[in-house]
């Protein structure tokens, strides 16, 4: 019988809550369209997606309450356009600390600021900090006002007792163990039930226990620099700037990173010298000196602190090389490994997230062909690769892996006092949109590379301001991001493109029809939205240069296809793609 | 294969044997090396062309 802490965790800022243990289901069985396994930032959202499109889910959590520590604090503005979709980034901004700045220190010097743009068409900043605690808190608000999600505190997934994917497999040995679908065992306080779901979404972590259910394997390099992670409350009158420190007279040759959070809280990671354990590290004593010691070399001796959080972590670059598991779907840390330095992990799994509800409902939905999800699986293991080979230089050089890595490092370090040319090997390659250019999703006819810029194929639209102060993706929100959007540029709609847009609507395939005109317009028939562009901004930023021009946005805002010149049978083709249907 | 440079002239050679020597025992005990990658470095910069680079460092690797 599993029985989860009872206590609320220990913090000196947040007032945890312990959630009542949902009953175990009466009669031993229960059955669900998916279970999302997994309430942490990436189950949360791949929940809340699933119930945007409609899709019913049950949400189990092995504990009672939010994540232990800060652990994730820093979310980049992809995620916040990711948090924005699922209703949760005005909480955020409300208490998070937005930040663009980066500082690179050695031997008392700046040698390297990155500055990440920021410009007036964004809502977000480059960055925004916040303690996980608080994110999952704003999330857990938001599955409670979605009736679709039935979140069970306390229920573990115990074992893996069916994974069928349908059709012959050659597993398959009774004819009923063919029907598609997954069984899991699920332990409860009260005893274990049953459950049987026609697809799991694991997103229980980086120990993930389906993973190993699953017998399966990553990828990728383990590297050996472990980081102590601490979270002390201290007053430092420093503003919210990434702060790096590169081998401090107090540690020497290794690296020590320095975060602002809210209430007060700053985030220290120092890496551990070579041959100590983590049991060592993580020694009260131990841990005041080397903090000590880190705020005297930022000039704040003796500073009175407290400490909230520590933990132990290494530095891991794997992925598994398919995320679809017959009727169990990996994403987050579930599915890949990531150095944190580029603040790669929870920013990683949103994006993870938000690709596959739509694609997994629309599948459920039966109006996608199967190779939808599989399209999930290729974008989302292209994206991790792509992310560890950058993340790969970073950790090299945060972390030098061989003597050979270290000389260079050190030599770099050494040079970059004097020499300016050195300088952007710091710079630390932040996680950042994923552009799925190859998607097998993307139209093969558009006209794609006729245009002179703007976003391309697999490109998340950019978050312009519009007139009124609101902004593009603000339009594929709420209703919106249920379905399809088509972003119509043009002097008039035509009515062959309503028709077809209402054609695919009868198939049950949701699409909403934006329409953008140069000068004042009346709203356009059979547009769900009519914006005007008297600036031409909208068309300069989307590199529409002729009369009309037309984007077609999935679910999770990314083009899928554009159009010099659209038409019914143009956008029927790139509709047919980008649900696999082809 | 990249195309060799004209090189140096043979005083000049013995005059960058010199310098290198020298430089090298100017360095603290235990920082040679730290010295040559950063030398290699400042030179790679100034070469400007990653190929003739590859194709020096493996010269260097060889008949170790």
């Amino acid at each position: 019988m599993h029985q989860p802490h009872a206590e609320p965790r220990r913090s000196i800022y947040y007032d945890y809550r312990v959630h009542d243990a949902a009953p175990c289901p009466a009669t031993g069985v229960d059955a669900t369209p998916v279970v999302v396994v997994g309430a942490g930032p990436i189950g949360l959202v791949a929940a809340l997606g699933l119930g945007l499109q409609g899709v019913r889910c049950v949400l189990l959590e092995s504990e009672r309450q939010v994540s232990e520590g800060s652990r994730a604090i820093v979310f980049t503005r992809r995620s916040m356009e990711i948090l924005q979709q699922v209703g949760v980034s005005d909480a955020v901004l409300q208490r998070g600390l937005p930040w663009r700045f980066g500082n690179s220190h050695y031997r008392g010097q700046r040698v390297f600021r990155m500055e990440a743009p920021h410009d007036d068409d964004q809502r977000f900043f480059p960055m925004t900090n916040l303690q996980q605690q608080y994110l999952e808190e704003y999330l857990l608000d938001a599955v409670a006002r979605q009736p679709l999600i039935d979140l069970r505190w306390g229920h573990k997934v115990t074992q893996l007792l069916r994974n069928e994917a349908g059709g012959a497999h050659p597993d398959a040995k009774h004819p009923e163990t063919e029907r598609p679908g997954a069984e899991l065992e699920v332990d409860t306080a009260e005893g274990p039930y049953r459950l049987r779901a026609d697809w799991v979404v694991a997103c229980d972590g980086p120990r993930s226990a389906l993973r190993q259910l699953c017998d399966l394997r990553m990828d990728g390099a383990a590297y050996e620099g472990k980081f102590v992670i601490a979270d002390i409350r201290i007053d430092l009158p420093l503003p919210t700037e990434r702060l790096a420190f590169f081998d401090p007279d107090w540690n020497p040759g290794n690296t020590v990173l320095m975060h602002r959070e809210p209430e007060g809280i700053w985030r220290v990671d120092y890496q551990l010298p070579v041959g100590e354990t983590p049991e060592q590290a993580l020694a009260p004593e131990s841990m005041k000196a080397r903090i000590d010691a880190q705020l005297a070399a930022i000039g704040h001796a003796g500073k009175p602190w407290e400490m909230d959080w520590c933990s132990v972590y290494s530095a891991r670059a794997m992925t598994l090389p398919d995320y679809v598991h017959r009727r169990v779907v990996f994403a987050g840390d579930a599915a890949h490994l990531l150095p944190i330095f580029g603040v790669r992990g929870a920013n990683t799994g949103f994006q993870d997230a938000q690709n596959l509800a739509w694609k997994l409902a629309m599948v459920i939905r039966g109006t996608a062909g199967p190779g939808l999800l599989a399209s999930y699986s290729a974008e989302r293991v292209k994206a991790a690769r792509e992310i560890i080979d950058e993340a790969g230089k970073s950790t090299r050089f945060m972390t030098p892996p061989t003597p050979g890595f270290r000389l260079l490092r050190d030599a770099v370090l050494s040079l970059s006092l004097t020499q300016e040319f050195v300088r952007p090997l710091y710079h630390w390659r932040t996680s950042r949109p994923h552009e799925h250019r190859d998607s097998t999703l993307n139209a093969a006819g558009d006209d794609n590379a006729l245009f002179a810029g703007g976003p391309g194929h697999g490109a998340a639209l950019p978050n312009l301001r519009l007139d009124d102060g609101s902004f593009l993706l603000d339009l594929l929100c709420g209703e919106a991001a249920a379905g399809f959007s088509l972003l119509v540029f043009g002097p008039e709609l035509s009515a062959a493109l309503v028709e077809a847009v209402q054609a695919w609507r009868a198939r049950g395939v949701q699409l909403r029809i934006v329409f953008v005109s140069r000068g004042d317009a009346p709203p356009a028939q059979g547009a769900e939205r009519t914006l005007t562009d008297p600036t031409g901004r909208l068309h300069r930023h989307l590199a529409v240069a002729g009369e009309s021009a037309a984007y077609l946005l999935r679910p999770d805002q990314h083009v899928c296809a554009r159009w010099l010149a659209p038409s019914a049978s143009r956008l029927d083709a790139a509709l047919r793609s980008a649900l696999a249907l082809a | 294969m990249p195309t060799p440079s004209n090189g140096l002239s043979l005083p000049d050679l013995e005059q960058v044997y010199d310098t290198l020597a020298e430089t090298l025992d100017l360095a603290p005990e235990g920082k040679r090396e730290l010295l040559l990658v950063k030398l290699a470095l400042l030179q790679a910069q100034a070469l400007g062309d990653r190929a003739t680079f590859d194709h020096l460092a493996a010269t260097a690797l060889r008949d170790l």
